[in-house]
């Protein structure tokens, strides 16, 4: 059986929305992205408690028409991206936020 | 088209006031002898209504956050507005002299995820600086907050306002910039006082200089394309709009007023009377400052340096008329090109009792784009 992922916005982000996208800037490098709206709902829910697959479930298949496997692949893909840039941490266990910033659950 | 300009655009057509200027005190510990600002306290906005101003603000939209003053460290709550403008994922920017940062606060910049921080360096010589701020070891203490947040990683632009005082001295700024590996920026602005005075323009620096500066490379990239002659106005230039002014992007003073930017300092409301959403969207200032293209002014919209002038409607509305032309712009273009402007001409076939150095006041080298930055823009789109 598949591992549960866990996704929380990193604190060395900046982002806002802008209409149905998001700009997100790494304050490590400021690099900046744009996130469609797609890519926003997972964004806006990667909250660090919810599992990916349900964030995908609820916020994507819900509004967008497409499968879940194929939309928690596209998922697993935009995450994975993310993390590479330090703009998201990914963990198999729930990640908490304490104080300013993101601590992961040994 | 890069990423930055796309946002702009997508920000003015859904009416986002995409950056903000914030000045959250005019304190300061030095006293910079082409200051605009009145440096007294006139009941500065508290902890309490900045936090929920910072709220209002991310909620209407608002994406880059430069803090600036008066020097911010002044305010004792500095840190405590700054963690809650990043709890609230501004992009900031910070404009300071440094001169309260020590490694300590650089390493506490670091954590809190500041994107840069600009710092002003009038000269390499502390005689000259030290005179300028009228703070005796100003120098060295502005350069040694560049090194400790250097240290840190963070970007550092070294702000060089270019002066009577110090116009011998920026190549060797330029230097000392490269050396404490942050960027440099020149400033040829001595900007009006906020209360219209006008004596400060004194300060700025003659023709000569100014042709010296836009003629060197280092600074302008190809002198050639820079200075050359205009092209003349078209159909796209008399539609285009003055600048992000009022369109997306405005200032709060520390008091909470709100105005189009800082060098525009029309009242269009007070963030503690009225929401700043209201203010952005329902402002008749603003939405006024919204219908002024190039074709709504009657001289400049005449003018060979319509479609290439970096004309700021602010100092227009600090000569009296936010529809006519800036002076100081226009003595700007002409000394980039040699050109007369409408306005000059008409100037130099009537001239009134005006002090030559009041003509003369030209804005940063800075490309001209958004004040906005992205070192690097990327797209990340699933599916796409």
């Amino acid at each position: 059986m598949k591992l549960s992922r866990y996704v929380a916005r990193s604190s060395s982000i900046a982002a806002r929305g802008l209409g149905d996208e998001t700009m997100v800037m790494s304050a490590t490098n400021s690099t900046l992205f744009t996130l469609n709206e797609v890519a926003s709902e997972i964004w806006n829910a990667a909250d660090g408690v919810t599992p990916l697959d349900e964030i995908v479930k609820r916020r994507v298949c819900s509004q967008f028409e497409i499968s879940p496997e194929a939309a928690l692949e596209d998922a697993e893909a935009l995450v994975e991206n993310l993390a590479s840039h330090g703009l998201l941490l990914i963990s198999h266990e729930p990640i908490f936020k304490q104080g300013n910033s993101f601590k992961e659950l040994a | 088209m890069s990423l930055v300009v796309e946002m702009v655009g997508k920000a003015l057509k859904l009416n986002i006031p995409l950056s903000v200027q914030l000045d959250l005190t005019y304190r300061c510990n030095e006293r910079c002898v082409h200051c605009y600002l009145d440096h007294d306290d006139h009941g500065e906005m508290t902890t309490a209504e900045i936090k929920d101003l910072l709220d209002q603000m991310a909620d209407a939209g608002v994406f880059y956050l430069t803090i600036s003053g008066g020097e911010i460290m002044m305010r004792r709550d500095f840190f405590e507005i700054l963690e809650h403008a990043r709890l609230r994922t501004f992009c900031v920017k910070l404009k300071t002299n440094g001169v309260l940062i020590r490694e300590k606060e650089a390493a506490r910049l670091r954590e809190l995820g500041v994107e840069s921080v600009q710092i002003s360096i009038y000269s390499h010589r502390p005689e000259v600086h030290d005179a300028i701020t009228k703070m005796p070891g100003s120098l060295r203490q502005s350069i040694d907050a560049v090194r400790f947040l250097r240290k840190q990683g963070l970007y550092v632009t070294m702000a060089n306002v270019l002066m009577t005082e110090n116009a011998a001295d920026y190549k060797q700024v330029r230097l000392l910039a490269q050396e404490l590996d942050a960027k440099f920026i020149i400033d040829p602005t001595v900007t009006p006082m906020m209360d219209g005075d006008r004596s400060v323009l004194k300060l700025n620096v003659d023709q000569a200089a100014l042709k010296e500066v836009f003629r060197n490379g280092d600074l302008v990239g190809n002198v050639e394309e820079f200075c050359a002659p205009p092209a003349g106005v078209n159909q796209d230039d008399l539609d285009s709009l003055p600048c992000s002014a009022g369109h997306t992007a405005c200032y709060v003073s520390p008091y909470g007023d709100v105005y189009p930017c800082v060098q525009f300092p029309l009242p269009s409301g007070n963030v503690r009377e009225t929401k700043f959403v209201d203010i952005w969207r329902d402002s008749p200032q603003l939405n006024e400052v919204r219908t002024i293209t190039l074709r709504d002014m009657p001289s400049c919209s005449q003018c060979t340096h319509g479609g290439t002038c970096t004309r700021c409607p602010g100092l227009a509305y600090l000569e009296g008329n936010m529809r006519g032309p800036s002076t100081q712009d226009c003595e700007k273009s002409y000394a980039r090109t040699g050109i007369p402007s409408e306005n000059l001409k008409t100037k130099l076939a009537s001239p009134k009792p005006v002090n030559s150095s009041q003509l003369i006041q030209i804005k940063g080298l800075q490309p001209m784009v958004p004040n906005i930055s992205a070192l690097v823009t990327k797209e990340i789109a699933l599916g796409a």
